[in-house]
């Protein structure tokens, strides 16, 4: 058990101790949890979101799985400003899953802030009405007299009541007309776009925090599993009675794979939350039943199993390139304009391959899950508990009744704070095998992924490739584009993160343009992969533009500026739309913030790129640093955002630091490639994560435009890559145009 | 199975496990104190960093057996109920993202601060380059351990006096 609990109001306290820049220790106070859950008991509700206790706190629950995007705390914020609430009054506590109640209770595709605003805002504004009204009835005053601050309600005598004593009263007034509510004027916050330390912090920082790695039930084993090295493949047999003999193992068996499962409402996960056939072994601790995994020995049936090789893949895609072709997406095949362009004798004319590898996710948690799964007894239903970090908790009910028939109502499930999603805890494969694991053996186990496991039964980033040609005119600019994606579809379904998604540039701000796609089979799993997508797209695109830049002699910035064209929204009004006026100000101000057009000593190069995604206009510029031996580092990144108004600006920082690292990561060190239908990379040792010493300095600069704020968790990452290649090439007058770095013989330091 | 006796965070625990049993399981599964977390079993990211008498030492591979010494996990780092100053400092300049790998990344600079009261960066990149932040707040990180590393010098002296 923890020695002590400190709550965030202890914590904010301390903190204003703080001040001045010296840190100060803080002093703990006693455990103050049974007294917190005591005064809940008593507190009044406003809404589903906002509860007051009688002694002014505010409870304001998270509806969103957090994973270190910050929703926790954005969220929340948003409710508190437009209540009048002071952030310091504010409790933060995760809403149970109840999604007739809360809506989608889903993180992924950067959507939870957009998705999420305006209810927030909504439930801020009606709480404030309700202790309004309380206010008015009690001091027996106008509602129009009446102001919310600073977690009272101020009469303009300069009488007021705080929100704790209005509690009571306010629980009891009619919910408002939502079409009559009105909302605070931006110009008048106090919270939103102020710097908010994550509302977790604490808890973090002390070891207090609960993953669902960190689940301890009562009567509960432990569990491992063993799956088929080459998916689609199965257990035959194995080791019984070797298994079962070591100490602390209490079972072992073969579970069949289960596709049932795999039935998903929606529409990017259907197929994937599939039971892989293999070995489970139950056990008194997780060591236990990780050292007799180590030990099984497994005749697998390998008749349906993957055969995916990186190399054929590879060998495949340059014969593909070569022979041209593919199924047109826009413009016309054969003689037309991209044709002529290409040809013309007057224009400068540029062929490139570019390439792309499958990656992995490597959530700093493993994946893991605990099911307790109870067979109804005397004609009762089957029940199922279940514990787990997932980005679509509401998903696990849907595989629940699929898979082992248990009505949704009968499902309870535990969505805790996840160690890294990255889009692969939208998938919920291990929640099958725990579910199945506990199904069999009759009682609750806890299902704990080795690192292995999760990079061998990752659902991957999908690799590629594309085939660039385009043309410049004697005057320098853009005249034909002809982009030519090679990739990858599943024989009955497409594949995540796999083709171009219709919004990039420069084909959609440019009439002579064709986009084509060739997909190729596949069997290995893929996935959502932080921007799927745009993350590869990006680097292909943005690099391909730099090398016209360079072959038409032209300045890369203006050269983008001019292909980018005169500002306009490429579909009015809609954010996941281009609006190239708010692009050309990203990248004039990375250009400008990074000093872009300066000199560079020998070795040293500035690089850009520009990206749309999310709804978010992005820009950065990297400097780099290559060395005689190939070394290179990446001293700076200037990165320039319009995501509209920034809610957490700590929280908006951190998610364009990360995606900057995580790109830089990226792109720089992890492969992942399959031979023989088998995942080449056994763990961080074959598969690196970028180290603390390869840090850039990261300077980020916000466009709040008057657009609504969107998503940051993803359209920070896709620029980067390219922005490095591209100071690589300012550097060394090196293209690279395959990924990750250090398979091209430069090394990050 | 055999008996081991483990300080951990000033108490004495038994505990009746297989020798093999890496430091990590025992305090996880067995004492529950799961702040320490499970990220590889190779020693290569850094998750399962704890003090043995002082000095970050990997749990995921070392066997119970072999643990000679005092072992303070992040759950012990706050002492006499005060914060340690790299925990205020982590939730000042708001470091942790999803959070995993914070606790092992606390310890590993813990031992640093101890053993130099002004670390540089280089000081810093060489503490902590056994721990992998896959949400990338490694900017965040130096600067809590810069800012920290003034705190816990002005505690000491303060003690000292």
């Amino acid at each position: 058990m923890s020695r002590f609990t400190l709550n965030r109001r202890d914590l904010l306290k301390a903190s204003s101790l703080a001040g001045g820049g010296l840190l100060l220790q803080m002093t703990l106070p006693t455990s103050v949890l049974a007294a917190e859950e005591r005064a809940l008991v008593r507190s009044k509700e406003l809404n589903v979101y906002v509860e007051i206790n009688p002694d002014g706190q505010i409870t304001i629950y998270s509806s969103i799985p957090e994973m270190g995007q910050g929703i926790k705390t954005a969220l929340p914020m948003v409710i508190a400003e437009e209540m009048g609430a002071r952030w310091e009054d504010v409790k933060v506590l995760e809403a149970p899953l109840d999604q007739k109640k809360y809506g989608l209770q889903g993180a992924g595709g950067s959507t939870s802030i957009p998705r999420n605003f305006d209810t927030m805002r909504r439930m801020g504004a009606s709480a404030r009405e309700m202790l309004i009204g309380a206010a008015a009835l009690l001091m027996e005053v106008e509602r129009e007299d009446l102001e919310a601050r600073e977690s009272q309600v101020f009469h303009t005598s300069g009488e007021s009541r705080t929100f704790g004593q209005l509690a009571a009263l306010a629980a009891e007034q009619p919910v408002p007309d939502p079409e009559y509510l009105t909302y605070k004027d931006p110009r008048a916050y106090t919270i939103i776009g102020t710097t908010v330390s994550s509302v977790d912090n604490l808890v973090i920082s002390t070891g207090q925090s609960k993953f669902g790695i960190d689940v301890d039930v009562p009567g509960m084993q432990y569990a491992s599993y063993t799956r088929c090295p080459r998916v689609g493949g199965k257990a035959v047999s194995f080791n019984a009675s070797d298994i079962k003999a070591l100490p602390g193992v209490t079972d072992a068996f073969i579970l069949q794979p289960d596709d049932r499962a795999g039935k998903a409402a929606m529409v990017f996960l259907e197929g994937m939350a599939v039971l892989r056939g293999g070995v489970a072994i139950i056990g008194e601790d997780t060591w236990s039943v990780l050292d007799a995994k180590r030990q099984l020995q497994v005749e697998w049936d390998y008749s349906d199993a993957s055969e995916d090789s990186w190399t054929q893949m590879m060998a495949d895609a340059k014969r593909i390139a070569a022979a041209g072709g593919g199924e047109v997406l826009l413009g016309e095949d054969g003689d037309d304009g991209v044709d002529a362009a290409l040809a013309d004798a007057s224009h400068q004319s540029l062929e490139a391959f570019y390439q792309f590898p499958y990656v992995a996710h490597v959530c700093m948690e493993p994946m893991n899950c605990t099911a307790d799964f109870r067979k109804g007894s005397n004609g009762e239903a089957d029940t199922l508990e279940i514990w787990l970090g997932s980005q679509f908790p509401g998903q696990v009910k849907e595989i629940a009744q699929n898979m082992l028939g248990v009505a949704p109502q009968n499902v309870k499930v535990h969505a805790l704070r996840m160690g890294g999603g990255f889009g692969r805890r939208a998938i919920h494969d291990f929640a099958t095998e725990a579910m199945a694991i506990s199904h069999h053996a009759d009682v609750p186990v806890k299902l704990t992924w080795t690192r292995t496991d999760d990079i061998h039964n990752d659902f991957f980033r999908v690799g590629g490739f594309q085939n660039m040609r385009a043309a410049v005119s004697a005057d320098g600019k853009l005249a034909a584009w002809d982009q030519h994606y090679i990739g990858f579809k599943y024989p009955d379904r497409f594949t995540v993160g796999s083709g171009l998604r219709g919004n990039e540039l420069p084909f959609v701000a440019m009439d002579n343009a064709r986009v084509s796609q060739t997909m190729m089979d596949l069997a290995t799993p893929c996935g959502a992969w932080r921007a799927p997508g745009s993350n590869t797209n990006a680097f292909v695109e943005q690099s391909f533009i730099h090398e016209l830049a360079e072959l038409a002699g032209r300045d890369h910035v203006e050269f983008l500026l001019e292909i980018m064209g005169s500002p306009r929204w490429v579909k009015p009004g809609d954010v996941n739309a281009l609006n190239t006026g708010r692009a050309a100000d990203v990248i004039k101000l990375a250009a400008s913030k990074s000093g872009w057009g300066r000199q560079m000593p020998a070795g040293k190069g500035l690089g850009l790129a520009f990206y749309f995604c999310h709804a978010a206009h992005v820009a950065e510029v990297a400097e780099v640093t290559v060395n005689a031996d190939r070394t290179f580092s990446v001293d700076k990144v200037t990165v320039a955002v319009d995501v509209g108004p920034i809610i957490n600006r700590s929280g908006a920082i951190s998610q364009v630091q990360g995606s900057i690292v995580d790109g830089l990561s990226t792109m720089a060190l992890q492969i992942i490639t399959m031979e023989g239908g088998v995942i080449e990379q056994d763990n961080f040792h074959e598969y690196e994560v970028m180290r603390i010493a390869a840090t850039p300095e990261i300077d980020v600069h916000f466009i709040e435009s008057d657009n609504p704020s969107t998503g940051l968790g993803e359209p920070a990452l896709p620029p980067l890559a390219p922005a490095v290649t591209n100071a690589i090439y300012a550097a060394t007058g090196e293209r690279i145009r395959s990924m990750p770095l250090s398979d091209e013989g430069f090394k990050l330091v | 199975m055999s008996q081991f006796k483990l300080t951990v965070n000033g108490q004495s625990h038994e505990v009746d496990v297989n020798p093999n049993m890496p430091l990590l399981w025992v305090l996880r599964d067995k004492l529950k104190l799961t702040g320490t977390k499970y990220g590889c079993g190779i020693a290569q990211c850094g998750a399962c960093t704890v003090h043995v008498d002082g000095a970050p030492v990997r749990a995921c591979v070392l066997p119970v057996s072999a643990v000679a010494g005092a072992v303070t996990t992040i759950e012990g780092l706050a002492a006499d109920g005060e914060l340690h100053a790299l925990q205020a400092a982590w939730i000042e300049h708001d470091v942790p993202q999803c959070g995993y790998c914070q606790a092992g990344q606390i310890m590993s600079a813990a031992a640093l601060l101890a053993a130099k009261a002004e670390p540089s960066d280089a000081d810093i990149d060489t503490a902590l380059a056994g721990n992998y932040c896959r949400c990338g707040t490694y900017v965040r990180i130096r600067k809590a351990v810069h800012s920290a590393a003034i705190a816990y010098n002005a505690a000491k002296s303060a003690k000292g006096a």
